[in-house]
């Protein structure tokens, strides 16, 4: 999804504090969503901090398309106000003194648009702002904070936008209401962005990109589908259940039955009512490995709607584990499945066999 | 009939330091509020010796500081033709070092309540440090700043040994409220003494109550 993006940042920094140091040399191409995804705990924050401006005692530097923003070596350091880099905090952090309205207009009438500007009306339109612009922000819901927050950050006009796990302090409910703007923003505003998370089914629903942090330190680099199915990990021992990304294209909505049927690659599927997505449009489903079941005869008389033939690829045993992880390619995309050892040997798995992948209709729930 | 003359001077004195406190007192208060410099307690300290020092040990150094033998004090003759100490100028000055830990502390702990997360929050939106100060963090130290300046305004009308050290006791000049009652014990004149007594009570506890009702107040928009 990340087409030839003219943004990237470099960054190398070494920060040293009691209990935690970072140490990071990495250049990151920025398209898209980019997910910063790693264990809390990791740097990940810090390392958002640090591109932002926030963090001035840093060993290293930091550059992004061509200028330095901060260099140690040269004494180099662009403040954050001159950075063109919106943040949106994980608490929001509006003003409280000035309404949602207020709070919109301080970011508009700073921001500096370096190319086409973002309107106040378009912000307000694409995160449906207009019946919250008269009131105080201490009476919003945490959603609704954070719907602010993006807008007027937003309206600041930055050429980066950084996120710092803008869904953490919020419940379940809210997460799912307010994930859909965030998944159409670098879309409708053309701003690449880079979104800190530990969550894996948020990473799966919001990232092209992924980079991974562990103790401070990068361990693995790649394309969402191939961190999350856990075939492009390197030196990572996260441990999380591998998920497939699954890209599809819309067919039709089936509105008495709340489903959606979707085309994934010439075969079919439905899932729960995907809200807002047209006949037609390309969407990203995640499927945990646990919720796949693979059978070696197609199968008859059972609940589960959604079987997608395929040929096996891989075993790959989980050490100190009944269970092991199988890669099964279908048409390009490698689904993975979790199955005991048990269940493989019994059922003669092998590389190369013909294989039905059953995915239960409820797994694709695409709530976090 | 009361000669209301000193209480007028003491509303003046108070106004004006009050006024230059609020120019001096803020950006040291910001200063205070934000800085890991390693001066940062003695400054602290220098800030807070009115509040333990016996004023007529400070009013003693003003004299010394201020008078006409000093480099400061000669100065301010050559300058502007008239002696710093014994004059109301001289007032303010003393005054405006032994209100300043009413007007810094409020606001440090106002500025320091704010924290670092409005301040970021504006930087990201590209607000300069000094735009970021007046537009957020000013407004959010309404009740900071209600209180420093009438704590500040209170203290300074209450002062008396700075004063007398400094000023001495020279109607319309230097004579402020608590000098002249004092003057009317020592003349006897108890009558005058209760009425300017009385007016000092009232007024003071009216503007703690208003202070500390403010304080209890919550989030209140000031």
């Amino acid at each position: 999804m990340s087409e030839g993006s003219p943004y990237s940042l470099s960054i190398s920094a070494k920060v040293n504090y009691p209990g935690f140091s970072l140490d990071i040399d990495q250049s990151i191409e920025l398209g898209g969503v980019t997910g910063l995804f790693g264990p809390s705990g990791g740097g990940k924050s810090t390392l958002l901090r640090i591109i932002a401006g926030f963090e001035r005692n840093v060993t290293g530097a930091v550059g992004f398309s061509g200028s330095t923003w901060q260099d140690s070596a040269t004494n180099t350091f662009v403040p954050a106000h001159r950075r063109p880099v919106g943040f949106v905090f994980q608490d929001s952090r509006l003003f409280p003194h000035l309404n949602v309205a207020g709070n919109l207009r301080y970011a508009r009438e700073r921001g500096v648009s370096s190319g086409q500007e973002i309107g106040f009306a378009e912000v307000v339109a694409s995160l449906d702002l207009e019946p919250l612009l008269e009131k105080e922000v201490n009476v919003l819901s945490g959603g609704e904070r954070q719907r602010v927050a993006i807008g007027r950050t937003l309206l600041a006009q930055p050429e980066l936008l950084l996120l710092d796990e803008p869904l953490a302090a919020l419940d379940v409910g809210r997460k799912s209401e307010i994930l859909p703007y965030i998944e159409a923003l670098p879309k409708r505003f053309g701003i690449p962005a880079i979104f800190v998370s530990h969550a894996v089914n948020e990473m799966a629903r919001l990232a092209d990109n992924v980079v991974v942090l562990e103790a401070g330190r990068v361990t693995a680099t790649g394309s969402a589908s191939g961190i999350l199915s856990r075939e492009e990990l390197q030196l990572s021992s996260l441990p999380f259940e591998a998920v497939t990304i699954l890209e599809v294209r819309v067919k039709e909505h089936l509105a008495d039955l709340r489903l959606t049927r979707v085309e994934h690659r010439g075969q079919n599927m439905t899932v729960p009512s995907i809200e807002g997505a047209q006949g037609g449009d390309t969407v990203r489903l995640s499927v945990r490995s646990g919720d796949v079941v693979l059978a070696t005869h197609e199968p008859q008389g059972i609940s589960v709607r959604n079987v997608l033939r395929g040929t096996l690829l891989d075993i790959l045993p989980l050490t100190d584990s009944a269970f092991a992880t199988v890669s099964v390619d279908v048409d390009g995309t490698h689904l993975k499945a979790q199955l005991t050892r048990h269940a493989i040997a019994e059922l003669g798995l092998e590389p190369g066999a013909q294989v039905f992948a059953l995915i239960k209709t409820a797994s694709f729930d695409r709530s976090v | 009939m009361t000669d209301l003359g000193p209480l007028w001077l003491s509303l003046a004195l108070a106004g004006v330091t009050t006024g230059i406190l609020l120019l001096v007192g803020t950006p040291l208060a910001w200063w205070l509020s934000g800085t890991n410099s390693r001066f940062k307690p003695a400054i602290e300290a220098i800030t807070a010796l009115p509040l333990v020092l016996p004023p007529t040990v400070l009013g003693f150094y003003f004299l010394i500081a201020l008078g006409p033998a000093s480099p400061i004090g000669a100065f301010w003759l050559r300058v502007t033709g008239d002696a710093l100490t014994f004059s109301f100028s001289g007032l303010v000055v003393a005054s405006v070092f032994y209100s300043l830990p009413f007007m810094v502390q409020p606001l440090q702990n106002a500025f320091e309540s704010i924290g670092r997360g409005p301040l970021e929050a504006a930087a990201s939106l590209r607000a300069s440090p000094l735009d970021a100060f007046f537009s957020v963090v000013v407004p959010l130290s309404g009740r900071g700043f209600i209180t420093a300046a009438v704590l500040s305004f209170a203290h300074t009308i209450g002062e008396f040994g700075v004063v007398l050290m400094v000023g001495g006791n020279i109607p319309g000049k230097t004579r402020v409220i608590s000098i002249a009652i004092y003057e009317h014990v020592e003349t006897l004149n108890y009558a005058e003494a209760h009425f300017l007594s009385a007016l000092l009570l009232v007024s003071a506890f009216l503007v703690l109550l208003f202070v500390y009702t403010l304080r209890r107040g919550g989030r209140v928009n000031v």
